[in-house]
């Protein structure tokens, strides 16, 4: 087995030496420990001892030569057995990348998280943090970079000169001239600033399509009627139609998974959970509390979670999660005895079902007429990932899900 | 233009400033006839004689103590500390009084504490530690710490010229590895000016001492394997430290990683990375990243010591995870 020589470091700072005298020449015996040559450093000159016993096979380094520390100047052929040779394991992929990879599989979380940069340049440039959060990032898990959002930036500044319009709407920029005896000047608040942002964003984001269905919902209203007070007095909570709305929707969105996503980019993120968004209209404002995993829920628990929701949402006692990580949403356009409408999708889920007023209509059941409680069903979705034959069976079942209503 | 060790360029600093004023003088252990652990005195006892070249007992604590004395009744002491982890004996003489007397009694303390520091040397716990930190957390004591020749030379020269106190940590692992041609015109660097070793965009790297190197390895590498363009700040001066520039530079790339040779805890990143946080908050597209020793002390072991080390390695693997936030 041969052994290296190496030049020897003779202080903390010297990255040199210099060979001044062999002592031992090629196929010389030496012991180990032996002193064999000579060398010269910039602090100090040295006899250099071996380290091993054996035959001097190879001398790499003559006199005069200056060799880096650590250079191989010599070999001795050791008359030892091979020891055990330390083995070298390849190194095995460090944990870390390994989760790191997994992680990065999941959905769109990094989409959650804005940086301080992106936030700072999306305020300057005018755009909402809802808007934002529709570019494609390239982060890690999806995270939108200062280079995602400044590209996005430009892309649509090169838009702009066939979209002025739209730049009008979105920046809510103030026409210098008004002739205020003509015009009541009304600064928007925050809140009607984002709620215009946001149907703008909505609608530029998402080609919207609007499905409309009749239902005969005689069944439930019969029901309603009938259990609507002993319902209230076991249960403290008023039994609504929204309840049962918000449970027909849970039952078709299992056999239509689709309409329960996002879009990413080129990625559909269909989400597993099923959190409805209850469209709220308040005096000034339009607030969308969400019931969270209304498939799970009973009717009972759907009328007992809408009731908290309408309440604390009148009180202004919603907390920020109340509001967030709605998958689809219902709104009521029935109020005032309106039939459908025709509503905007709540970025970035790709459904919305407008429901309009119950009247007693004259239909034609088995052949003769007779007097029904009818409903229009509006559905209006994003054609970008969702086709309208999707959407006409996911409100077919709809329609059959309340007609079909029974208590047990 | 002769080429000069950064070894060289100190010596080459001390011998103009003693040429120039003669108020300049060393003291140290070994510094005279022997020429210096490292020899970076060499040749000055011979050039100035044993009243400007004096030989001290061993005691750092004695040295600065000294050299206090003698900064305060006018003349400009050079102390040398054989290693920068022997500092820690004269600690209280350096923050309790070099560091108050202007703040107390209006006394300028114009003196110079060379300290020799650094790893990657084999020299284990107590030859090879980074005790910037340390001085870094006391009012009054500027801290100094070159990469290269011509910065080793230029910050000695304005270190001796200062009117406070300043302790020059100068790199052992950098002496005799760091070769520049100098100009033969004088060179002087200010104090509190950092330098842009390297010029980019994408990801800023703040560091000093002998890391420049490694961070412009992996700068290097970065480029050309991955595009990512690395702006590397060479601080030179860490107290007071250049914050114009690196927020600057911040502004610009969004994205920072501190480098230091000192260990991790409480070390000089930490204070820049809070600064950053700061003053410049809304401009950070990641969190700020740390390279730095480990927090242990100095291994002997050479395969520990490389392991306990920041390298061109760890410090590009950290920039592309950066990259990758």
């Amino acid at each position: 087995m041969k052994v290296d020589m190496v030049m020897p470091q003779m202080g903390e700072s010297i990255v040199e030496g210099t060979i001044v005298k062999w002592l031992k020449h090629k196929g010389d015996a030496v012991e180990k420990e032996e002193i064999i040559l000579e060398i010269s450093t910039d602090k100090v000159d040295s006899e250099i001892p071996s380290p091993a016993s054996g035959i001097l096979d190879e001398i790499l380094a003559e006199e005069g030569e200056t060799v880096q520390v650590g250079g191989v100047i010599a070999r001795i052929e050791s008359n030892k057995k091979p020891g055990k040779a330390a083995k070298t394991e390849e190194p095995q992929p460090r944990q870390k990348e390994e989760e790191y990879e997994q992680v990065s599989a999941e959905e769109d979380r990094g989409k959650v998280f804005l940086s301080p940069v992106v936030k700072k340049i999306a305020r300057e440039n005018d755009i909402s943090l809802n808007e934002v959060k529709t570019i494609n990032g390239s982060g890690a898990h999806g995270r939108i970079t200062k280079s995602d959002i400044l590209e996005y930036i430009s892309s649509k500044g090169k838009e702009k000169p066939s979209g002025q319009t739209e730049k009008a709407a979105s920046t809510f920029a103030e026409q210098t001239e008004i002739k205020t005896e003509s015009v009541t000047v009304i600064p928007m608040d925050h809140v009607r600033k984002r709620i215009a942002e946001h149907m703008v964003m909505s609608k530029k984001t998402a080609p919207h399509v609007t499905t409309v269905a009749e239902a005969d919902l005689t069944k439930i209203v019969t029901y309603r009627e009938k259990a609507k007070k002993s319902f209230e007095e076991q249960h403290g909570v008023k039994l609504t139609f929204t309840s049962f709305f918000v449970q027909a929707i849970a039952s078709a969105l299992k056999q239509f998974p689709l309409l329960n996503s996002s879009v990413d980019g080129d990625r559909i993120l269909q989400k597993k959970d099923i959190h409805i968004g209850i469209a709220v209209g308040l005096e000034d404002k339009l607030i969308v509390p969400v019931i969270r995993h209304a498939d799970d829920l009973s009717l009972i628990g759907i009328a007992k979670a809408l009731a908290d929701l309408t309440l604390r949402t009148r009180d202004k006692k919603l907390n920020p999660e109340d509001v967030q990580g709605g998958t689809f949403s219902l709104t009521n356009i029935g109020t005032y005895g309106n039939l459908f409408g025709t509503p905007i999708i709540n970025q970035p889920q790709v459904g919305i079902l407008g429901t309009g007023a119950i009247k007693e209509r004259p239909v034609v059941v088995d052949g003769m007429i007779a007097i029904r409680n009818m409903i229009y069903l509006s559905l209006t979705y994003d054609h970008r990932i969702i086709d309208g034959l999707y959407a006409g069976r996911f409100m077919q079942t709809m329609v059959k899900l309340l007609q079909e209503f029974s208590s047990s | 233009m002769a080429t000069s060790t950064y070894l060289e360029a100190i010596n080459q600093a001390l011998f103009e400033e003693m040429e120039r004023d003669e108020s300049v003088f060393l003291l140290g252990e070994d510094i005279g006839i022997y020429g210096g652990a490292f020899k970076v005195t060499k040749g000055l006892y011979k050039a100035f004689g044993g009243d400007r070249v004096i030989d001290t007992p061993i005691s750092e604590s004695a040295i600065i103590g000294s050299a206090i004395g003698a900064a305060i009744t006018g003349l400009r002491p050079v102390a040398e500390m054989q290693f920068a982890d022997f500092i820690t004996v004269g600690f209280n003489q350096l923050v309790a009084n070099a560091a108050t007397l202007y703040y107390r009694h209006n006394i300028p303390v114009p003196m110079v504490v060379r300290a020799p520091s650094g790893g990657g040397i084999r020299g284990g716990p107590f030859h090879s530690r980074n005790p910037e930190a340390w001085f870094f957390h006391q009012p009054g004591l500027k801290i100094v710490a070159p990469a290269t020749a011509r910065d080793a030379k230029g910050l000695l020269k304005s270190s001796i010229r200062d009117n406070n106190p300043v302790i020059y940590f100068e790199h052992k692992y950098l002496y005799r590895r760091v070769k520049e041609e100098l100009p033969k015109e004088e060179i002087v660097v200010p104090l509190g000016k950092a330098n842009i070793s390297r010029e980019g965009d994408d990801v800023t790297v703040i560091t000093y001492g002998a890391m420049v190197f490694e961070c412009l390895d992996a700068a290097k590498k970065l480029f050309e394997e991955h595009d990512i363009s690395a702006q590397v700040i060479d601080l030179r001066t860490l107290q007071p430290l250049d914050m114009e520039l690196i927020l600057q530079s911040v502004q610009k790339t969004s994205r920072v990683v501190i480098v230091h040779e000192a260990s991790l805890s409480g070390g000089i990143g930490a204070e820049i990375a809070a600064r950053i946080s700061e003053k410049a908050f809304e401009y950070l597209d990641a969190p700020v990243k740390r390279i730095a020793s480990l927090d242990t002390p100095t291994p002997f072991s050479p395969i520990l010591e490389n392991e306990f080390m920041p390298n061109a390695e760890k410090i590009y693997n950290a920039i592309l995870e950066i990259m990758k936030f």
